[in-house]
């Protein structure tokens, strides 16, 4: 037997690529979940094309999943593999320019043969060669197909059965090739296919295969190791994905409060796993109404907030453009609503599929008349639960819709998430007409916060008439007096600009005697976070100034900002949220560095970006 | 709702503090009036109840009534009573809305409403006609009528609110006439009591834009032989004299005198407006002048599971069965590890 190396490494990454019928997100998800049970860092990224099953072996049904495993703190998926896992040649071909020099290519070679090469639009019958495949990288073929059906040729399946497993097979020869035990992979198909004994029993057999494979290959091969993570601080974790949190932390609101929660929507990718989530939560008491469309949607959100709910909707850019009209009601009638917008590419249908933070504008201004609303961004997968438990907050507190902003990236990627109980989360106090008050008029609100009170059918003594047009700022009844509404435009104005108060201030990260300050909002913290640490860490000074509150800004923004000599605004867009700044902090030169691709950062772009800068 | 159950109301109770400010002469008065009335006789109290509409004249009648209202935007009032009673099933929801609210703008949301059978009233004011934008043709305007945005006369076929309450599957569908006070209190009482959406389509005249839109029908002198107040389980009579019914004359309805060629009162069919099959019924709801009376009153009242009770038992059901109870039995599901 040849000489196998073990080597050690603070982090690397695994991209499992095949057909969409190929069990990648499974295989990755199996992956990635045992390597936290070991202590790693944990951050994964699914990347799946808009067509449900494209034909088999074609570039157009390439499915992926990467993850990125640590031993200190990561924040990103990663940008390249360090090892790229490809079930047939059109995933070789997708996902070619991917791999570290220096990577691993794993192939299943009974799939790299000549229909094989058609089917993936190659031109000649050596891939590799054609793509121009350095020859750093190392090649591992494994007859994937031939090796799974010998594995199971005892168990009298279908052969089309028979090879769903091969990426059973896969999982165990990267088990083997990162030194994992697989005992937890099986604990987990045990969890997966416990009704199902046969299946369990199959895709056990597979996996153990797979993992014997790798340990009596006869080659030269390092193999890996990821040493626990020590920077993660002690406690319960599990991995999320941010459409899974998001949902949890509306959950979490409402019974913190002791409302009933209430979502009105419309399928919209990559929004509707909240829906799923949500919709199964029945025994958690969840209303889930999927409505006739977006409009019905927010709209009935409204009429279950008119009625005492914590409501909510969830939708992507289309859907928020849809809803536009019914956020400004929920501005006029001052009624609470969270609106989660999972962005994805646009404009119009766009890029389904793929990420972007271009509705920020849309977010903020786009609404007919003076319309302020809440608008705020998750950072992280995990973060998507504090986030939506903080839009509850907000909305139930000040009586206003709040715009929560993920996107496609952290919506359907998976971090760790330290398990919260529901005692050590803050309160939530809504602004709920006093009892005993006498003579409510819907107008009614606290003259410090201006916040209005909230009173709704059931509640005896305070019947109102709520609604679009606008009303008199003393006695609630419908205005079109000059003044009056003037004052009205003002109050609604100062209710949202006092809600500064209430957020936490911006925080630095990174060096805060910087030469740099970088500027970044939403869903690319991960990735900017991981070019400032590098560059600070080669002895560069840069400043990580990252925004989850937009609208209002944190109260110390201004002075923060204006502490920096060179300031630049990284985001997925053409530069909406430096337009912004630009109007909130005029005495500023902000620098931009905008990418609008469908794709998020790498860090390793952002940090030869800022090293320019630097100069 | 046990406790106000006792309570007798009256019109006053449901009326507010605000000027009604709709056009001297509009139609909209009566149904305003006739729907105080009912919901003081209803006895649910008034803060138990909710009246929601979209935009258009009509849809300003929640300022009107003391309960809790809300005016919201133009078509989408069917789908935010929807979420205000799936919210809270025990309020008594109305919803107010116009023939250009409910069938042009709100034309999703008001046969989603009605498929799912949500439990609320829908009072359609149908005058034919854009009142509060100033006289355009609408989804129910005659083709050919004259309006400003149609000076040619309309070349558009217009709907019949029956025809898509039907096909929508509606569970109730009745007819009023804004002056005709005791067939639109029977009605509306009727759509009160009945579970799931209640469609009431009220005939109202528009002085201003539309004026006589249904004058045909409205004519005190003549209503009688040109209307029907049809009742459940009563036989088809109508006429000044109580003297004309219908009958069925192969599979369309024919209008026939009593005492004349040998018909007597045994003949005239009897109003079924709970079987499920809706062939009579339709029949009964597309009659129109001047061959056949325009019909009123109860013309379909079916039982079926409403949409807010089917979510609420769904809840319970999924309740009793699981051993989540709290968020942070929600959080011990997962599959979770030291770190």
């Amino acid at each position: 037997m040849d000489k196998v190396t073990k080597t050690e490494l603070d982090n690397v990454v695994v991209r499992f690529s095949g057909d969409s019928g190929d069990g990648m997100q499974l295989t990755g998800t199996l992956f990635s979940n045992l390597s936290a049970i070991l202590g790693n860092e944990i951050s994964t990224f699914p990347d799946f094309p808009s067509e449900i099953r494209a034909p088999q072996g074609t570039v157009g049904g390439v499915s992926g999943f990467q993850v990125h495993l640590g031993s200190s703190k990561i924040y990103t998926p990663g940008d390249d593999a360090d090892v790229l896992v490809v079930m047939n040649p059109a995933a070789l071909k997708v996902n070619a320019n991917a791999v570290k020099k220096g990577g691993v290519i794993i192939f299943d070679s009974d799939l790299f043969i000549k229909s094989g090469f058609e089917k993936a639009g190659f031109k000649t019958e050596n891939p590799f060669e054609e793509l121009g495949i350095s020859d750093t990288i190392q090649l591992i073929p494994a007859p994937l197909s031939t090796m799974t059906q010998e594995s199971l040729k005892d168990f009298g399946f279908e052969n089309k059965t028979v090879l769903r497993s091969k990426n059973m097979f896969s999982l165990g020869l990267v088990c083997w090739l990162f030194n994992r035990p697989i005992d937890q992979a099986i604990h987990f198909l045990e969890n997966k296919f416990g009704k199902k004994p046969d299946l369990l029993h199959a895709n056990v057999k597979v996996l153990t295969d797979g993992y014997n494979f790798g340990n009596n290959l006869h080659l030269t091969i390092s193999t890996y190791f990821v040493e626990k993570s020590h920077e993660t601080p002690k406690g319960k974790y599990t991995s999320i994905s941010g459409n899974k949190a998001t949902a949890w932390g509306l959950i979490a609101a409402a019974q913190k409060v002791g409302l009933q929660l209430y979502l009105g929507s419309y399928p919209i990718t990559p929004a509707t796993d909240i829906m799923h989530e949500l919709a199964a939560r029945k025994d958690m008491g969840v209303k889930v109404v999927q409505a006739e469309d977006e409009i019905a949607g927010i709209t009935s959100a409204i009429g279950a907030s008119f009625a005492g709910s914590l409501a909510a909707t969830s939708t992507s850019g289309p859907g928020l453009a849809l809803k536009s009209e019914a956020i400004g009601l929920a501005v006029m009638a001052e009624l609470p609503l969270v609106i989660i917008d999972v962005m994805r590419g646009g404009p119009s249908t766009g890029l389904p599929t793929k990420t972007e933070q271009t509705d920020l504008l849309q977010a903020l201004y786009g609404r007919n008349g003076e319309s302020p609303a809440v608008v705020m961004a998750a950072g992280t997968p995990d973060d998507c639960f504090h986030f939506a438990f903080m839009a509850s907050k907000i909305a139930l507190e000040h009586m206003t819709p709040v715009i929560l902003l993920t996107d496609a990236f952290i919506g359907n990627g998976t971090s760790l998430w330290k398990l919260p109980t529901l005692a050590e989360l803050p309160e939530i106090k809504p602004n709920f007409v006093k009892a005993g008050t006498e003579n409510y008029k819907v107008s009614d609100r606290n003259e410090k916060t201006k916040v209005r009170y909230w009173s709704f059918p059931g509640m005896e003594g305070f019947g109102h008439r709520n609604g679009g047009l606008e009303k008199d700022y003393y006695t609630g009844a419908i205005s079109t007096d000059a003044e009056n509404h003037q004052k009205m435009v003002d109050t609604r104005e100062e209710k949202i600009n006092n809600i500064s108060q209430f957020i936490p201030e911006l925080k630095i990260e990174g060096n805060k005697e910087a030469d740099l300050l970088v500027i970044g909002w939403g869903g690319t913290h991960g990735h900017l976070m991981s070019a400032v640490n590098s560059l600070n860490k080669k002895g560069e000074k840069v400043a990580l100034a990252h925004f989850n509150y937009i609208n209002p800004l944190p109260k110390n923004t201004v002075k923060v900002i204006q502490s920096y000599k060179k300031v630049v605004v990284c985001e997925l867009n053409s530069g909406q949220f430096a337009t912004f700044l630009r109007s909130k902090v005029p005495a500023v030169e902000f620098l931009q560095y905008n990418k609008v691709q469908g794709q998020p950062f790498t860090a390793t772009e952002l940090e030869e970006h800022f090293a320019t800068l630097l100069k | 709702m046990e406790t106000t159950a006792t309570i007798q109301y009256t019109a006053k109770d449901f009326k507010s503090d605000q000027y009604v400010r709709w056009c001297p002469g509009c139609g909209d008065y009566a149904v305003l009036s006739s729907l105080q009335k009912v919901m003081a006789d209803l006895g649910v109290a008034p803060h138990e109840t909710a009246v929601i509409s979209g935009i258009g004249c009509s849809s300003r009648l929640p300022y009107y009534t003391s309960s809790y209202g809300f005016h919201t935007i133009h078509g989408r009032g069917g789908a935010i009573a929807t979420g205000v009673k799936v919210a809270n099933p025990k309020l008594t929801v109305w919803q107010i809305t116009g023939d250009g609210d409910c069938l042009a703008i709100g034309g999703n949301h008001f046969i989603h409403s009605v498929r799912r059978n949500v439990d609320m009233n829908v009072l359609l004011f149908n005058n034919q006609i854009y009142g509060l934008t100033k006289g355009q043709y609408s989804p129910t305007t005659k083709k050919g009528f004259v309006t400003k945005s149609s000076p040619f006369g309309t070349v558009e076929r217009p709907f019949r609110p029956a025809e898509l309450t039907f096909g929508a599957r509606g569970t109730f569908f009745g007819r009023l006439l804004d002056v005709d006070l005791k067939t639109a209190q029977m009605t509306m009482m009727a759509a009160a009591k009945h579970k799931g959406t209640s469609v009431v389509e009220c005939l109202v005249n528009c002085v201003i834009f539309n004026d006589g839109a249904h004058g045909w029908l409205a004519e005190k002198e003549f209503r009688g032989d040109r209307a029907i107040a049809l009742e459940h389980g009563k036989p088809m009579i109508f006429g000044k004299e109580l003297n004309k019914g219908l009958v069925l004359d192969g599979f369309n309805l024919k209008v026939v005198t009593i005492g004349e060629n040998g018909i007597t009162e045994d003949d005239i069919l009897i109003h079924d407006a709970t079987t499920a099959d809706t062939t009579l019924q339709m029949k009964l709801a597309m009659m129109e002048g001047p061959e056949m009376p325009i019909a009123l009153g109860v013309i379909r009242d079916v039982e079926e599971e409403t949409y807010d009770a089917a979510v609420e038992a769904q809840i319970a059901q999924v309740q009793a069965k699981s051993k989540i109870k709290t968020f942070d039995d929600l959080v011990a599901t997962c599959e979770q590890w030291e770190m």
